[in-house]
C-alpha cells in the first residue's frame, strides 16, 4: 500500500515540478506513438477498404493471416528489424539502429494488423444496403468509400485508439530498437522497465501513473472528435 | 463424493510432500555479472553437494539485487558495490560482509581508437581524453555497480560534472536520488540503462567507448559469434578494482530469512574449498576472478 502511495505523490512531485527529465521522457513517447499510429493509418486504412470492397481469391486466408499478426510478440518484431538495421545488417549504413525512427519502424509493423484488421471488423458490421444505395444514386467509387467512412467512423476511431494504446504501452520494441538511451530514445515504458531494474520501484509506478493520464487526455480528444462528428450526423 | 473427496485430498498431501523434502533452499539476488560468466554453474553444483542446500538465483543489477535484500524477498545478497554493501550492513539489512573475491574492470572501445587510449593504465586520464575528443561513450546508467564504478571514475578525471536529481516520495518522506554524468556531453554521452552485455552490443553497433567488468567482455569477444568489434584499451589501475562480497540478510529485520542457510553459503564461499573453486575458475581460457579470503 505504502508503494502505490508513494508512487502517487512521487508522481505528482514530478508533474508539478516539470521535471525536465520527465517531460523529455513524455516527449519522446508521445512524438514516437503518435508517429507510428498516424503511419500505420495511412496504411492501414486503405488495405482496410480495400480489402473490404474487392473480393479475389484467398481473401479469407488473408484476413486470418492479419488476425494472427496480432498475436506477433514484440520481441520478435523487435529482432527482425534489428537483424536488417544492425552494423552487420542489410540496411547498417543508413544508422537506424536506437533512433526514435528505428522505434517507430517496429511500432508501425505492430499496429498495422490492428488497425487494418479491426476496421475491416468495422466496416463489416455497417448494412450493405448503405454501399448499395449509395452506387444506386450514380455515387462514384471514392464517395462510396466515403458514405461507408462516415458509418463506420466509431469502429474505425475505435481501431486508431486500440493501436495507441498498444504503441504507448509496448515496451519490447521500444527497448531493443530504441536502445533507451536517456534524452533520445527512453520512453515512459522503458524508463519504468529502467527503474524497476534499478529497485526504484516508486518511480516506476508514478511514470505508469504519467502514462495512465497522458493515455486518458489523448483519449478524451478522441473522443471529442467521435462525439463531434455525431452531432453532424443526426 | 466422500470417497472423491479423500483421494483428492490424498493427491494434493502427495503433491505437496516433495515440497516439504526441498525445504533447504537457500534464495539469493546476485549481479548479473556471477550469473552470465559461469562462475554460479561451478559453485552452486558443489555447494549442493557439501551441505545439501539448494541456492535458487535470482540476478539483477546490483542496484535491484540490494533492494530485495533490503526487501526481505531473499535470503542472501552476492554483489559488488563495496560502499553500498557496508550501508546495506550499516543500516542493518544485512549481518556481516563477506569479502569473497575480485576481478576488475576495463575500458574497451573500437578498434580505431579514436581517442587514442589505447595501452593507458590511468583510467581517469583514459576518460578525461574520451572526452576531451568527443568521442562516442555509452555508459549503463541504470544504477548498477558497474554504473557506481562509473560514475566514481567520471569525479576522479576532475572534469565538471552534471547532476541529476530527482525528488521522489518514500514512507511518505521525500528523497532525493542523484546521478552524474560528465557536463556538456550529449554529443558524445549515452546513458541506455540496461545490463552490461546489451551495453557492450550497443557500444559495439556504435563503436563507442564503454566501462565493462573483464568477465563480460570477454565472453563477448571470445564466446560468442560474431564476436564485438571492441578491444580492451585501458586496464591494470588500481581505481578499475571490483571486489564482490556475499551479505546474509539480517533476521533481525526480516525474521522469515533462513539465516543459518545463508550464513552457511558465505562461509562455504569463503572457506579454503570456495575460494579454490574461484580461484580455478577459467572462461575462454581466462582467469575471471581472484579470491580475496584466503591469500592462493
Amino acid at each position: 500500500m505504502d508503494l502505490l502511495l508513494d508512487s502517487l505523490y512521487s508522481a505528482i512531485l514530478l508533474v508539478v515540478g516539470l521535471d525536465a527529465e520527465l517531460l523529455n521522457i513524455v516527449g519522446v513517447s508521445l512524438t514516437v506513438s503518435l508517429g507510428a499510429t498516424c503511419i500505420a493509418s495511412c496504411f492501414g486504412l486503405p488495405c482496410a477498404f480495400l480489402i473490404s470492397f474487392k473480393s479475389f481469391p484467398g481473401k479469407p486466408f488473408l484476413i486470418t493471416i492479419l488476425n494472427t499478426l496480432l498475436a506477433m510478440p514484440t520481441v520478435v518484431i523487435g529482432l527482425i528489424v534489428y537483424s536488417f538495421i544492425s552494423r552487420r545488417g542489410i540496411l547498417g549504413p543508413l544508422e537506424l539502429l536506437y533512433t526514435q525512427k528505428a522505434i517507430i519502424i517496429g511500432q508501425v509493423i505492430l499496429i498495422f494488423p490492428v488497425i487494418t484488421t479491426l476496421t475491416i471488423a468495422a466496416i463489416s458490421r455497417i448494412d450493405k444496403r448503405y454501399r448499395q444505395t449509395a452506387l444506386t444514386l450514380g455515387a462514384s467509387e471514392m464517395q462510396v468509400v466515403g458514405v461507408v467512412f462516415r458509418e463506420a467512423r466509431y469502429g474505425i476511431v475505435a481501431a486508431i485508439i486500440a493501436a495507441f494504446g498498444r504503441v504507448i504501452a509496448e515496451v519490447g520494441i521500444s527497448m531493443m530498437l530504441g536502445g533507451n538511451a536517456k534524452g533520445f530514445t527512453r520512453t515512459m515504458t522503458t524508463a519504468m522497465a529502467l527503474e524497476y531494474d534499478k529497485g526504484e520501484f516508486v518511480l516506476a509506478v508514478a511514470l505508469g501513473g504519467v502514462l495512465m493520464s497522458m493515455a486518458f487526455l489523448i483519449n478524451m480528444l478522441f473522443h471529442f472528435f467521435q462525439g463531434r462528428g455525431d452531432q453532424y450526423a443526426v | 463424493m466422500k470417497q472423491i473427496l479423500t483421494i483428492a485430498l490424498c493427491v494434493l498431501v502427495l503433491a505437496a510432500s516433495p515440497v516439504a523434502a526441498e525445504d533447504k533452499i537457500l534464495k539469493m539476488s546476485t549481479t548479473t555479472s556471477t550469473q552470465s560468466s559461469g562462475l554460479l554453474d561451478i559453485l552452486l553444483p558443489a555447494f549442493l553437494k557439501d551441505t545439501g542446500i539448494q541456492v535458487k538465483v535470482i540476478a539483477k543489477g546490483t542496484g535491484a539485487a540490494i533492494r530485495d535484500g533490503m526487501d526481505g524477498n531473499v535470503d542472501v545478497i552476492f554483489v559488488h558495490a563495496k560502499g553500498r554493501e557496508d550501508t546495506f550492513v550499516a543500516d542493518g539489512y544485512g549481518t556481516e560482509r563477506y569479502a569473497v573475491m575480485h576481478n576488475d574492470f576495463v575500458l574497451v572501445g573500437p578498434p580505431s581508437d579514436p581517442a587514442g587510449i589505447k595501452g593507458m593504465n590511468d583510467a581517469a586520464v583514459a576518460l578525461k581524453q574520451i572526452a576531451s575528443s568527443a568521442a562516442p561513450f555509452i555508459s549503463r546508467g541504470d544504477d548498477s555497480g558497474t554504473h557506481t564504478k562509473e560514475q566514481a571514475l567520471w569525479k576522479a578525471t576532475g572534469l565538471e560534472l552534471m547532476l541529476h536529481t530527482q525528488t521522489i516520495v518514500k514512507k511518505g518522506k521525500k528523497k532525493e536520488v542523484t546521478s552524474s554524468m560528465p557536463a556538456d556531453s550529449e554529443k558524445w554521452y549515452r546513458s541506455i540503462g540496461q545490463g552490461m552485455g546489451k551495453t557492450m552490443t550497443y557500444s559495439d553497433e556504435r563503436q563507442a567507448y564503454t566501462l565493462s567488468d573483464r568477465g563480460t567482455y570477454i565472453k563477448f569477444k571470445y564466446g560468442k559469434t560474431p564476436a564485438v568489434d571492441l578491444d580492451v584499451l585501458c586496464e591494470g589501475d588500481p581505481l578499475l578494482a571490483n571486489p564482490y562480497g556475499v551479505i546474509p540478510v539480517n533476521p533481525a529485520k526480516h525474521p522469515h530469512v533462513k539465516i543459518d542457510l545463508a550464513t552457511a553459503f558465505a562461509e562455504w564461499l569463503t572457506s579454503e574449498k570456495g575460494q579454490k573453486l574461484i580461484n580455478d575458475y577459467r572462461l575462454v581460457g581466462k582467469q575471471l576472478f581472484y579470491p580475496d579470503a584466503i591469500s592462493m
